[in-house]
């Protein structure tokens, strides 16, 4: 019972790494090592409690860190697509892989912006006011007025929305965010070597 | 002629004369031979042949991948607030930083926090077994080690051979033997009228008791700043990995202990160890009653003759890397706190008790298979609630000495998350601090309160 797998594990290498399915393909396009689709593949089984393979909405709601941030649902969102209850393994790594520096020889936009601006896009691409105030409502809490929230909005809109048509297009958020120094380094996951 | 059964006999005879003479007697007596220094010693060099062995096998095959052992995200050297990591992504935007206003890139310090978080939190880890830099030639901590070379096998085959059929059986005879002595020994002093020759004779039952079963894990217990050993009347603390912290601990004094009283063979230990000496038991439905539980401890501290009680706040078993949240029941009671820090070496075997995975007896089979058990346990200065000083603040101080002691983690996540929920309330304190970066420190906006 304690030792019955021992013979297994110590037989051929890369067991693990057989086991994730098109790991050669995962690792070509996200640009994660082995090491990081193996620890990756680990976390993902380890959030999958119940072992069906793919994770749904409340496994990322088991993680406690993440309970307390205030757009966590938004955040959890992004691992489903509209629609879709389940996430599988590819999908976990690919979302992750967003959030990866960006590599000098990729050509690639920043993608972390973009998965970012995804969270608060409307359905035609724009960003509206009334997400922005369902944004601000996330992580404010009921600790300021409405009025409060709505001049913040407002502010906000007015600063970013060069064409002045009421609402922060991917653009316009880009320009917004990006002005001044690289917030791909700020805004990446410093994965290790 | 001698027959089978009396060549059986004779064996057994000679098993027990050797139990008895070479491993009981001296730890009866707090008397090493020597034979577990010499075992470690041997076992420390075997383990460090294994792992440059390990490593060199790696080397000379770089497409394997390799064991990222401290995580996947680079840690950062002094943890940074929410303001620090906010003030930092504005730097980068053209706006004056002097108002607090809100600006859209605040919002990737949640998302950045967030994803960190599906990857790697601090949490989740404290809950299972702390992963290993280098294997330690047990099967079970073989995670993603490949095939390396002949001689390791032989080595890991002639560990297993070791630890089941020699190390095993001898274990299960010290922990049987160490427990019904307990048993019998403590309810022959309860006998005994109440006197100081009682109390001497119990604790002689105990100590020698404790030291049996440690001998039966093949414990090594490094004991640091025993001035500061815990004294009667007091109350000792200490971070909690397994339920072998009590024999680890009790080798070295007597303590009192506390807990719900269960059934079966616990139940039967349990009642008798009450006879020979006062510890605290509770029913179940006492429990709930907090005030109850608060004043029958406080009674037993009040009385300077009885042994000090040992309590482990933090209320369920934690990996040994770190110290969750400690209860602030025991620091209400009054009294002086002796905080304790033990630290386990995890090269030779895994104390955490994982209660999810595994059940009591196939966790003492797991500890009796591994290779030893070896401890370090030190005694910290006294303490005691000082002037308006709140209990909660009292714990996370003596929890904050014990973790730099012990070299352990200080989180003040509460280990009851291992099966609970997180509250709402602690999403609201994260936007409460936001908001009081971004409301409170504007100085446009009239200052107006929450409606």
């Amino acid at each position: 019972m304690f030792e019955s797998c021992g013979c297994k594990t110590m037989g051929s290498t890369n067991s693990t790494l057989l086991k994730i399915p098109n790991a050669e393909e995962l690792m070509q396009e996200t640009g994660f090592s082995a090491s990081h689709i193996v620890r990756l593949y680990d976390r993902f089984t380890s959030l999958d409690k119940e072992g069906r393979g793919y994770l749904c909405p409340q496994d990322f709601g088991a993680i406690k860190e993440l309970a307390i941030n205030p757009i966590r649902d938004r955040i959890i969102g992004a691992f489903f697509s509209p629609g879709k209850e389940t996430a599988d393994f590819q999908t976990f790594v690919r979302i992750l892989a967003h959030f990866r520096p960006v590599d000098k020889d990729r050509t690639k936009e920043p993608e972390p912006i973009n998965s970012r601006s995804n969270k608060l896009r409307y359905k035609d691409g724009n960003i509206s006011r009334e997400e922005l105030l369902k944004v601000l409502r996330d992580m404010l809490g009921m600790q300021v007025t409405e009025e409060q929230l709505e001049s913040i909005a407002d502010r906000t809109i007015q600063e970013a929305d060069l064409d002045r048509d009421g609402a922060i297009s991917f653009e316009e958020f880009r320009k917004v965010s990006l002005e001044k120094v690289n917030i791909d380094h700020k805004m990446s996951i410093r994965f290790l070597r | 002629m001698l027959g089978g059964w009396d060549i059986a006999f004779l064996l057994l005879q000679l098993w027990v004369s050797i139990v008895a003479g070479l491993i009981l007697l001296p730890a009866m007596f707090g008397v090493s031979l020597g034979f577990t220094d010499i075992y470690i010693k041997g076992l420390l060099k075997t383990l460090e042949w294994a792992t440059l062995r390990i490593q060199r096998g790696q080397k000379e095959k770089p497409n394997v991948p390799q064991q990222l052992a401290n995580g996947i995200i680079e840690k950062e050297d002094s943890p940074t607030s929410m303001e620090e990591e906010i003030g930092e992504l504005r730097r980068s935007h053209p706006k004056n930083l002097a108002e607090g206003n809100f600006t859209l890139c605040d919002a990737f310090y949640f998302c950045k926090k967030g994803i960190e978080n599906i990857v790697e939190d601090q949490v989740t880890q404290r809950f299972s077994s702390e992963e290993l830099a280098s294997w330690n030639l047990l099967t079970r901590t073989n995670n993603n080690f490949r095939y390396i070379s002949v001689r390791l096998t032989i080595i890991w085959g002639l560990g297993v051979f070791i630890r089941y059929c020699v190390l095993l059986p001898l274990r299960i005879t010290l922990a049987v033997i160490g427990l019904s002595w307990l048993v019998t020994g403590t309810t022959l002093v309860g006998l005994l009228p109440g006197c100081r020759m009682k109390n001497w004779l119990s604790d002689l039952v105990h100590i020698t008791c404790y030291r049996i079963c440690a001998r039966g894990l093949s414990a090594t217990i490094h004991y640091h700043n025993k001035e500061n050993r815990p004294k009667k009347g007091g109350i000792c603390v200490a971070n909690h990995t397994s339920p072998i912290d009590i024999v680890i601990l009790a080798n070295d004094g007597c303590y009192a202990m506390v807990g719900q009283i269960h059934g079966g063979l616990m139940g039967v230990i349990q009642r008798s160890m009450v006879r020979s000496c006062p510890h605290v038991w509770f029913e179940r439905s006492e429990m709930k009653d907090r005030h109850a539980v608060a004043k029958r401890l406080q009674d037993h501290i009040a009385d300077k003759t009885k042994l000090p009680i040992l309590i482990f706040p933090e209320g369920t078993c934690i990996n040994n890397t770190s110290v969750m949240m400690f209860k602030k029941g025991s620091f209400e009671i009054g009294g002086t706190i002796y905080p304790v820090a033990i630290k386990y070496d995890p090269r030779f075997g895994d104390a955490f008790w994982n209660s999810a995975k595994y059940n009591m007896v196939s966790y003492i089979l797991r500890m009796m298979t591994s290779w030893a058990i070896v401890c370090n346990v030190w005694y910290l200065p006294p303490m005691t609630l000082q002037d308006g000083e709140d209990a909660v603040h009292f714990a996370n101080r003596v929890k904050s000495a014990i973790a730099n002691q012990g070299g352990l983690v200080d989180l003040s996540w509460d280990g009851g998350l291992k099966r609970e929920k997180v509250k709402e309330s602690f999403k609201e304190e994260q936007q409460k601090m936001y908001s009081s970066m971004i409301v409170g420190l504007d100085c446009h906006e009239t200052s107006v309160g929450p409606a």
